[in-house]
C-alpha cells in the first residue's frame, strides 16, 4: 500500500483516503523495496502503464458497469437513468435497474440504510468506518449496495479521465459532468466504505488477474487513482456548480486565499489553517498561532475532533528531535486510530511532529487527521526530509 | 394623433406601453412612435429589422443575449447573442441612440468601434456579463464620446490589455457620473482616473477595481465628496497614522453615500472608517471583502437605513445573528460561499453558514423579500420558520451546496420546505430550488406558485410528473430553467400550449431526446427548439434544450453546434 500512498503523495494531492486495513494490502507493501514512486495519474511511468492496463480490461466492464450504478442519476423509483453517455451505456440494462440512487419511495429502512446518503452529500455520510465515535453521521449506516463494490475500480477510471480528460475511452466523459463530479468525491470520501470494499474485491479479482502482485497493485493502483484524481475532479466535475458567476470565483477563491496568505505570515495575526477529518463531515480552521506546541494543537484537536488521537506527538514533538527512526513511528501509528498529518509547504504531505514546532508553523498549509493505517507511508518520507534538512 | 403621442410618451413601463399598443391601430400607432426606450429579454425573440420598422424614435435599448445558464459555463462559447447586427441596424435607424444597456451578450471592440462612430450622442454603456472586447475598445469609448455619461462594464470577461484607457478620456471630457470597472483585473492608471474624477462634478456612481490602493482612495474621495455609490478598490495595506487620519477624514465627507461595496480584501483594522459614511446606505455589498462575523457586527450598527445586504458565508451564522438583531429594514439578503468549490472536493467546503443563519435573519428582518442563500445545510422546519417570519419573499433562491442533500435532521427530502415557501409567500416571483427533491416540491409549486415567473431547478424531481406540475400551474411563468433533472419527452411536451407565453425554457442533462424536440418544434412554428449538441456521437439524446418564443424565426448566425429543429 505504500507505494501506492507514495504515489499519491508524489501527486502533491491532498485527501489522500485510501483504506488499507486489509492484512493482504499489508503483505505487498512489507515488501521493502516496493517503496517506489510512482505516478498514477499520468501515463509517463511504463510500469504503472502496464498494471493499469491489465487491470484496465476487466475494469472496463466494471467501471461501466458500475459507473452507470454510481451515476447520480437522480434513480428515483419509476425512472430510469437515462443514456447519459453512449459509451457508458455498456451497461446491460439489468444493471440499469440495480439499486437506484435515490430509493425515496421505499420504506424507512431503505431510507436510513440508502444509498442515497453517500451521494449527496460528500462529507455526510456513514462509513463504517467514520462510525465509530462520529455521533453526527446523522444515524444513516452506508448500506454496501452493489454499487459501491467494484465502483473503486470504474470510478477510478471515470474519475482519472475526468480529471485528466486523457483517457481516449473516456472523452465522453466529460459530458456526465455531474455523475463524475458527484461520484468522484463520493468516492474519494468513502475511504471507510473503501476498506471493507477492497477486501471484497481484491480476493475475487485475485482469481482474474495473473500475478497476484500485479493484481493488488492494478487494483490498489486503481483505488488508489481513484482517491488521488478526485479530489481535483470534483473540485472541476460538475459543470456550474454551485451556480456561482465565475467572476466571482476568482475573487472569493482570491478572497479566502489572500486571507490565508495575509494570515499564514509568521509574526503578528493568526494563522487559520484548515483541519479535515477523514470521515468527518465538516472542516475546522485552527489558528496555529493559538498554540505553543504540539500537545496543545492536540488536545484542541481532539477536542474538535473528539475521536482523534495523535500517535506521536508528544514524544517527538521537543525539538531537537528530529531523527524518527521508522519501525518506531510504525508501531506508534499502528496503535493509534488516527494520525495528524498536514501538507507543508512543497505540498507534501508530513506526520506532524517530526519538525520543530516553529518550523512547523512557518510551513503548514494544512491539516488532516488521517486514518493511522493510512498514514503508513508518510513516515519514511518525513524522515527523509529531515535528514535532508540536517 | 400627435395628442395620444404627447400623453404616451409619459408611459414608462413596457407593460403599460404593451396594454396600450393593443387596444386599437391608432393607439398601436401613437405608442410605437413615443416609445423612446426598449427591453429585449431575449435578443432572438426578434430581429433588429422588426425592430426598427416598429419603433422609429428609439433612444435607449437594453437586450439580453445569452440563457441565464451560460454564467455558469454550461452554453458553450460562440453560442451567439452577438450586437453587432443589432448595432448595424440601429446605425442607420437610430442615429440619435444613447443608451444601451446589454447583458449576456458577445461585444467586440470592432462592435465598440461601431457604435463611437455611428452614435454621436451616446451617452450610457452598460455591459454586464458579456464578453469579446478588451481595453481597446474602451479606449475607444473614451477617446470618442463627448458626451459620455455612463460606462459601467462589470462583471464581463475581457481582455485587459494593461493600457492606460482611462486617460484616453480627454481633458475637455466632463461628463461622466457612472464610472463602474469595479472587476477588471490589471492596473488602472491611477493618475487618469485621478484628473478624471476631479474634473467630472456630476460623478455620482464610482466603483474601481482591485488595484487602486487605500491611500489612492483617500485621494478619490476628496474629489468626489458627491458620490452616491462608491465601490472601493483594496482595503488592507499599510497606512501611515497620517494617511489614516486623512482617509479617516475622507469617509466623513461622504455624506451621500448609499452604497458601498469593493472593499477587497477588508482588513480588520480598516472597517471603522467606514462607520461614518454609513449613515444613509441603503446597500452594503461585502462580497469582495469576506467579512468575519466580528467586524460584520460592529459594522451594522452604523448602518441604520441598510435594505440591501450582500455577504459572503464568512461572516457565518453568527455574522447573520448580527444581520437579525440590527438591520430591521432589510429587504434583501445575499450570502455567497467564500469556498465554493472546497479543494477537499465538497461543494461548499466545511463552514459557512447554515440554515440558522437564515432563520435568525428572518427573525429581525420581516421586511425581507428578497434572499439568494447558499448553504451546506438546511432543514425543512427551519425552511417554514423563515417564511413564516418573511411571508412577502418575492425572490427565494435557495442553494444548497452539495446537490441532492437532503434535511439533514431528518433526512427527508426538502419538500416540505418548499412547500411552505410556495404555500406562504405568495407574492412569490422567482425561486430557485435545491437539496433533494421529489416530484412533490413541483406538485406543490404548480399549486401555489400562481405569481411565479423564473424557476430553477437543478438536481431535482422523480419524474416527468414533476415538470408537468409547474408548466400546468404556474400561469405566469416566463423563464424555466433546468439542468440534470430526470424530466423526459413525456415533460418536455406537456408544456405544448404553454411555451408562446413564456419567454424561455432551458433544459440541460434531462431526459429528453430529439425526437421529442422536433415534435415541439413542428407543433409549435413559433417557437425556436435549439438543441445544443456538443458531442457528435449521440443523435437521439438532446443534451442541451433551448425554447423560446419568437417573432423572427429561426437564427441565422446559429454556429454548428446548434441544431434548430
Amino acid at each position: 500500500m505504500s507505494p501506492l500512498l507514495l504515489g499519491i503523495l508524489e501527486e502533491g494531492q491532498s485527501n489522500v483516503s485510501i483504506a488499507g486495513s486489509s492484512t493482504s494490502l499489508d503483505s505487498i507493501c512489507q515488501n521493502g523495496a516496493g517503496f517506489r514512486e510512482r505516478n498514477y495519474m499520468g501515463l509517463s511511468d511504463s510500469s504503472s502503464v502496464d498494471s493499469s492496463s491489465i487491470s484496465s480490461l476487466s475494469e472496463e466492464k466494471k467501471s461501466s458497469m458500475n459507473l452507470k450504478a454510481t451515476e447520480l442519476r437522480l434513480g428515483l423509483p419509476g425512472s430510469q437513468s437515462p443514456d447519459r453517455n453512449a459509451e457508458l451505456s455498456l451497461i446491460s440494462s439489468a444493471n440499469l435497474d440495480e439499486k437506484p440512487l435515490f430509493p425515496l419511495l421505499p420504506s424507512k429502512d431503505v431510507i436510513s440504510s440508502s444509498s442515497q446518503k453517500p451521494i449527496t452529500s460528500g462529507n455526510k455520510r456513514g462509513f463504517s468506518d467514520a462510525m465509530n465515535g462520529f455521533s453526527d453521521v446523522k444515524g444513516t449506516v452506508f448500506s454496501e449496495g452493489n454499487w459501491m463494490f467494484s465502483a473503486t475500480g470504474g470510478n477510478s477510471e471515470t474519475a482519472h479521465s475526468a480529471a485528466q480528460g486523457k483517457y481516449p475511452t473516456n472523452t465522453a466523459m466529460s459530458r456526465s459532468s455531474l455523475n463524475l463530479g458527484v461520484t468522484s468525491h463520493s468516492m474519494k470520501d468513502q475511504s471507510g466504505v473503501e476498506s471493507s470494499k477492497l477486501k471484497e474485491v481484491l480476493p475475487s479479482k485475485g482469481s482474474q488477474e495473473k500475478p497476484h502482485g500485479a493484481n493488488e497493485k492494478g487494483q490498489n493502483q486503481m483505488t488508489l487513482a481513484t482517491n488521488t484524481s478526485t479530489p481535483p475532479a470534483a473540485k472541476a466535475q460538475v459543470v456550474g456548480w454551485p451556480p456561482i458567476r465565475s467572476f466571482r470565483k476568482n475573487t472569493l477563491s482570491t478572497t479566502s486565499k489572500n486571507n490565508e496568505e495575509v494570515d499564514g505570515k509568521p509574526g503578528p495575526g493568526v494563522l487559520f489553517v484548515k483541519v479535515s477529518m477523514d470521515g468527518a463531515p465538516y472542516l475546522r480552521k485552527v489558528d496555529l498561532k493559538t498554540y505553543s506546541a504540539y500537545p496543545d494543537l492536540s488536545s484542541a484537536l481532539e477536542k474538535m475532533f473528539s475521536c482523534f488521537t495523535i500517535g506521536q506527538c508528544g514524544s517527538h514533538g521537543a525539538p531537537g528531535r528530529e531523527v524518527l527512526s521508522e519501525s518506531k513511528l510504525r508501531d506508534l501509528l499502528h496503535g493509534s486510530e488516527y494520525v495528524l498529518t498536514y501538507e507543508d509547504k512543497d505540498g507534501d504531505w508530513m506526520l506532524v511532529g517530526d519538525v520543530p514546532w516553529e518550523m512547523f508553523i512557518n510551513s503548514c498549509k494544512r491539516l488532516r487527521i488521517m486514518k493511522g493505517s493510512d498514514a503508513i507511508g508518510l513516515a519514511p518520507r518525513a524522515m527523509e526530509k529531515s535528514r535532508n534538512r540536517n | 394623433m400627435k395628442a395620444l403621442e404627447h400623453v404616451f410618451v409619459t408611459l414608462k413601463s413596457h407593460k403599460d406601453r404593451s396594454c396600450v399598443s393593443l387596444v386599437c391601430k391608432d393607439w398601436y400607432e401613437a405608442e410605437r412612435k413615443s416609445r423612446t426606450h426598449v427591453f429585449i429579454g431575449n435578443c432572438y425573440s426578434v430581429s433588429p429589422e422588426i425592430l426598427i420598422k416598429r419603433f422609429p424614435n428609439i433612444k435607449s435599448v437594453t437586450l439580453k443575449g445569452k440563457p441565464r445558464f451560460s454564467d455558469f459555463n454550461l452554453v458553450p462559447p460562440n453560442w451567439g447573442a452577438d450586437i453587432h447586427p443589432w448595432l448595424v441596424a440601429f446605425a442607420s435607424a437610430y442615429p440619435f441612440l444613447q443608451e444601451l444597456r446589454l447583458k449576456r451578450m458577445v461585444v467586440t471592440d470592432e462592435s465598440l468601434e461601431l457604435l463611437v462612430q455611428s452614435f454621436p450622442n451616446f451617452k450610457a454603456l452598460s455591459l454586464v456579463s458579456c464578453e469579446g472586447f478588451s481595453t481597446d475598445g474602451l479606449e475607444l469609448l473614451a477617446t470618442h464620446c463627448k458626451n459620455l455619461t455612463e460606462l459601467d462594464v462589470q462583471e464581463n470577461s475581457f481582455e485587459d490589455l494593461e493600457g492606460s484607457w482611462l486617460s484616453y478620456f480627454p481633458e475637455t471630457f466632463t461628463s461622466l457620473e457612472v464610472l463602474n470597472f469595479a472587476n477588471m483585473q490589471t492596473e488602472v492608471s491611477f493618475a487618469a482616473l485621478e484628473q478624471l474624477v476631479a474634473r467630472c462634478k456630476s460623478l455620482k456612481v464610482l466603483k474601481v477595481n482591485k488595484s487602486v490602493t487605500l491611500e489612492q482612495l483617500q485621494s478619490l474621495l476628496v474629489q468626489a465628496p458627491q458620490l452616491v455609490e462608491l465601490g472601493t478598490g483594496s482595503f488592507s495595506g499599510d497606512l501611515t497614522a497620517q494617511q489614516h487620519t486623512e482617509l479617516a477624514d475622507a469617509f466623513d465627507n461622504c455624506k451621500n453615500l448609499q452604497t458601498l461595496s469593493g472593499l477587497w480584501d477588508a482588513a480588520s483594522i480598516y472597517i471603522p472608517l467606514l462607520y461614518p459614511a454609513c449613515a444613509n446606505l441603503t446597500f452594503l455589498n461585502l462580497t469582495d471583502a469576506a467579512l468575519q462575523s466580528e467586524d460584520l457586527a460592529k459594522l451594522l450598527p452604523n448602518c441604520p437605513h441598510l435594505r440591501r445586504l450582500w455577504v459572503v458565508d464568512t461572516v457565518e451564522d453568527e455574522g447573520l445573528e448580527a444581520v437579525g438583531s440590527t438591520c430591521p429594514l432589510l429587504e434583501e439578503l445575499r450570502v455567497f460561499p467564500s469556498d465554493p468549490f472546497d479543494e477537499d472536493g465538497i461543494p461548499g467546503g466545511g463552514s459557512g453558514v447554515t440554515e440558522a443563519g437564515l432563520v435568525a435573519v428572518s427573525r429581525g428582518c420581516p421586511k425581507l423579500h428578497c434572499v439568494l442563500y447558499f448553504c451546506n445545510q438546511m432543514t425543512n422546519a427551519a425552511m417554514a420558520t423563515v417564511v413564516q417570519n418573511c411571508p412577502d419573499f418575492t425572490h427565494f433562491r435557495l442553494c444548497i451546496m452539495t446537490p441532492c442533500q437532503p434535511d439533514y435532521l431528518t433526512n427527508e427530502p426538502m419538500d416540505e420546505g418548499f412547500e411552505a415557501v410556495v404555500k406562504t409567500c405568495t407574492k412569490l416571483q422567482r425561486l430557485s430550488v435545491s437539496g433533494l427533491l421529489t416530484d412533490l416540491t413541483f406538485e406543490y409549486i404548480g399549486k401555489y406558485a400562481k405569481n411565479l415567473e423564473t424557476l430553477s431547478i437543478a438536481f431535482a424531481g422523480s419524474s416527468d410528473r414533476g415538470m408537468q406540475c409547474v408548466l400546468e400551474g404556474c400561469p405566469k411563468l416566463r423563464k424555466l430553467e433546468i439542468r440534470d433533472c430526470p424530466f423526459g419527452d413525456t415533460a418536455l411536451l406537456s408544456g405544448l400550449e404553454k411555451y408562446e407565453s413564456m419567454r424561455s425554457l432551458w433544459m440541460s442533462a434531462c431526459n429528453v431526446t430529439m425526437t421529442a424536440c422536433k415534435l415541439l418544434a413542428k407543433e409549435r412554428p413559433r417557437l425556436n427548439v435549439e438543441v445544443i449538441n456538443e458531442e457528435e456521437n449521440d443523435d437521439t439524446r438532446a443534451e442541451k434544450v433551448y425554447v423560446y418564443r419568437s417573432v423572427a424565426g429561426p437564427r441565422r448566425d446559429a454556429p454548428s453546434f446548434v441544431i434548430t429543429l
